[in-house]
């Protein structure tokens, strides 16, 4: 039972999730910029404010709950 | 106009970029390694079927929450939004919230204090093997059919959305969520729950925000409806509840007050062991009864990104949706209007996570139901009834093999769902079966140590077999006559049908229950301490600062809910 308190926070892993989908999504909108896609208001340019926030998200929750803080 | 439109829809969807291709195969990749990596951890029977019972009360809330909130939800209710309003709020809030509060207060503790492993498991303590059995059979096929429907949905959105062979979908998701479940058994299920809520709702947020800012906010999108269909309405939650045909569900006020919100979603949420489990793997008693006290808040604000995109259909597409039974070529159903808004507002890379949020729906909704499939067959069929006494580490083993099993059965279920004209109709017709029964058969059991093992099992079985006779005659020959009888007026339609036989069920379970108990002979006191009210010492909190205390949030709960039926009225 004692190992289980090093199991790597759920939290953890939502961060990572976060920071790889805001950089994919982020780089996808900022390639689009000139040329975005046929959808209805593609001119608010989602992608890069969407993505921007997951990559922020993604950055506190994987910095916060990294393995060996301790927290689950 | 309609049909080119939806050709071209379609014709857009199929092509998905790299970038969206790059984010589907990571979440797969990411829970397969979550599921791998837990495998460690889940070596006993105890962290295989409950999770060592070590979580925290926001994972089990989170996961409470999750589980519940597969594809069927997320396409389901959208498509019941587009068809019947804002009325399908009602599920989510007096439908669902107060359910949850009740849980979490009033039920949790008898679960926890019990240390049983399922719901079936508290029958077995309190009546004893036959209505345990009885209970445990019949949610074996509940959450078999259920994974069915789950699956039926998601086939839905891979053909609509990316054009993909159903069979193909079908199966890596379905073998995706049976490998990373039968690895880490319930830790898994809830670590990639968690995960799946937060993906859902950032998947899936964009369609409102984008949409109201589309029809210039709510009023705007009231207007457009409107104008889209004239005379009907589809926007208060209360006011056009006084008669079946003012409003399009062909619902009455008694049917949500007393069908849904006392019988079904009490039943549902206290009793459906696929939503209890989460909370029983909470650390404490204290978490236990907290964890659906938070689920509470969350479940109360999914009707953003689920119920608005619904009415946002409503306002905002320029065709009309129909049923599933009735669709010609070039027409979308009411459970696709979900994927034609994403496609309507997501281009690559949002549209990716928006599809990665409906599989992990799917996904979610999935290993819910095979976890406490395996949990329930493991210890409520097959340990007593089939190898009584064998080694913890059997059980596990046969828990990981029913996972394995209860995948490539539900996959046979996914086409029973096909033949019906909403996917929801069919679901509520399951709970009205077993669920609202099981209600009256455990609260009975819980508050009043007089109730016998023979009444419990007589009771349960007399309100199962009620429903089902209710469903076959309701929607047999002479239909209209039985839905006058049974649903209180001929204008009632298929939900609120669904209602009312849930809740007559439940009142025949309770009836023949108390009957049967003034018959027989109840069991004596000590043979209860800990499963009946009267005989259980539940740890009081007057210590616990206000803030701390579940009450405390479940007042606040109640509250909010008591504003939003207010502010939609």
């Amino acid at each position: 039972m004692s190992e289980k308190s090093e199991i790597i926070p759920v939290w953890f892993f939502v961060g990572v999730l976060f920071l790889v989908y805001g950089i994919l999504i982020f780089a996808s909108g900022l390639a689009e910029w000139s040329h975005p896609p046929a959808t209805v208001l593609a001119n608010l340019h989602a992608p890069v404010w969407w993505g921007g926030l997951l990559i922020v998200l993604g950055a506190v929750y994987c910095g916060t709950f990294r393995p060996g803080r301790n927290k689950t | 106009m309609a049909a080119t439109l939806g050709m071209l829809v379609t014709e857009r969807l199929v092509r998905l970029a790299p970038v969206d291709l790059a984010i589907v195969v990571f979440y797969f990749v990411l829970v397969l390694g979550i599921g791998f990596y837990l495998k460690r951890f889940a070596k006993t029977g105890e962290d295989f079927f409950m999770a060592g019972r070590e979580m925290t009360a926001w994972v089990a809330g989170l996961a409470f929450v999750s589980a519940n909130l597969g594809s069927l939800e997320l396409l389901g209710w959208a498509g019941s939004a587009y068809q019947y309003g804002i009325l399908a709020a009602h599920w989510y809030w007096i439908g669902a919230i107060p359910a949850m509060i009740f849980l979490g207060l009033v039920m949790m503790p008898f679960y926890y204090i019990s240390k049983t492993h399922s719901v079936p498991g508290y029958l077995q303590l309190r009546y004893g093997t036959a209505a345990s059995g009885l209970s445990a059979v019949t949610f074996a096929i509940m959450t078999i059919l259920m994974s069915g429907v789950n699956m039926y949905a998601m086939a839905v959105v891979m053909k609509v959305v990316l054009g993909w062979d159903l069979n193909f979908s079908i199966f890596v998701s379905s073998i995706t969520v049976a490998i990373y479940v039968a690895a880490g058994g319930l830790f898994s299920a809830i670590f990639n729950e968690v995960l799946q809520f937060f993906l859902i709702w950032f998947g899936a947020l964009l369609i409102p925000i984008l949409g109201l800012m589309e029809t210039g906010g709510w009023q705007g999108m009231v207007a457009r409806i409107q104008h889209n269909f004239p005379g009907q309405d589809f926007t208060h939650m209360w006011s056009n509840l006084g008669h079946f045909k003012d409003n399009p569900m062909g619902m009455h006020w008694t049917g949500i007050v007393f069908g849904l919100a006392m019988v079904q979603s009490m039943g549902y949420w206290t009793t459906d062991f696929l939503v209890v489990q989460r909370v029983l793997s909470a650390k404490d008693i204290r978490s236990a009864k907290l964890a659906p006290v938070i689920g509470a808040f969350f479940k109360m604000a999914v009707p953003v990104i689920v119920i608005l995109p619904g009415l946002l259909g409503l306002a905002l597409l320029p065709m009309h949706l129909y049923p599933a039974s009735d669709l010609q070529a070039g027409q979308f159903s009411y459970n696709e209007v979900l994927p034609l808004m994403l496609a309507r507002y997501c281009g690559p890379g949002l549209l990716g996570l928006g599809i990665t949020a409906l599989v992990a729906g799917f996904m979610a909704g999935m290993a819910g139901n095979v976890s406490a499939f395996a949990t329930v067959w493991t210890y409520d069929l097959y340990r007593p009834f089939i190898r009584k006494n064998a080694p913890d580490r059997h059980y596990v083993s046969m828990g990981r093999w029913c996972t394995l099993i209860g995948v490539f059965v539900s996959i046979g279920t996914a086409y029973l769902a096909m033949g019906f004209a909403s996917i929801m109709d069919y679901v509520q017709a399951l709970f009205g079966f077993f669920i609202a029964p099981l209600f009256g058969t455990v609260l009975l059991g819980m508050m009043w140590k007089r109730v016998t093992r023979a009444a419990g099992f007589w009771g349960l079985l007399a309100g199962t077999i009620s429903s089902i006779t209710m469903f076959l005659l309701m929607h047999g020959k002479s239909s209209e006559r039985w839905v006058a009888l049974f649903a209180l007026s001929p204008d009632a339609k298929g939900l609120a049908q669904d209602m009312y036989q849930s809740l007559w069920s439940c009142v025949t379970c309770v009836v023949v229950t108390l009957l049967v108990t003034v018959v027989t002979k109840p069991r004596p006191d000590a043979e209860l301490k800990g499963l009946v009210y009267s005989l259980t010492e539940v740890a009081h909190e007057d210590r616990v600062r206000l803030l701390h205390r579940p009450v405390f949030w479940g007042g606040v709960a109640m509250a909010l809910l008591a504003v939003l039926q207010i502010i939609f009225w």
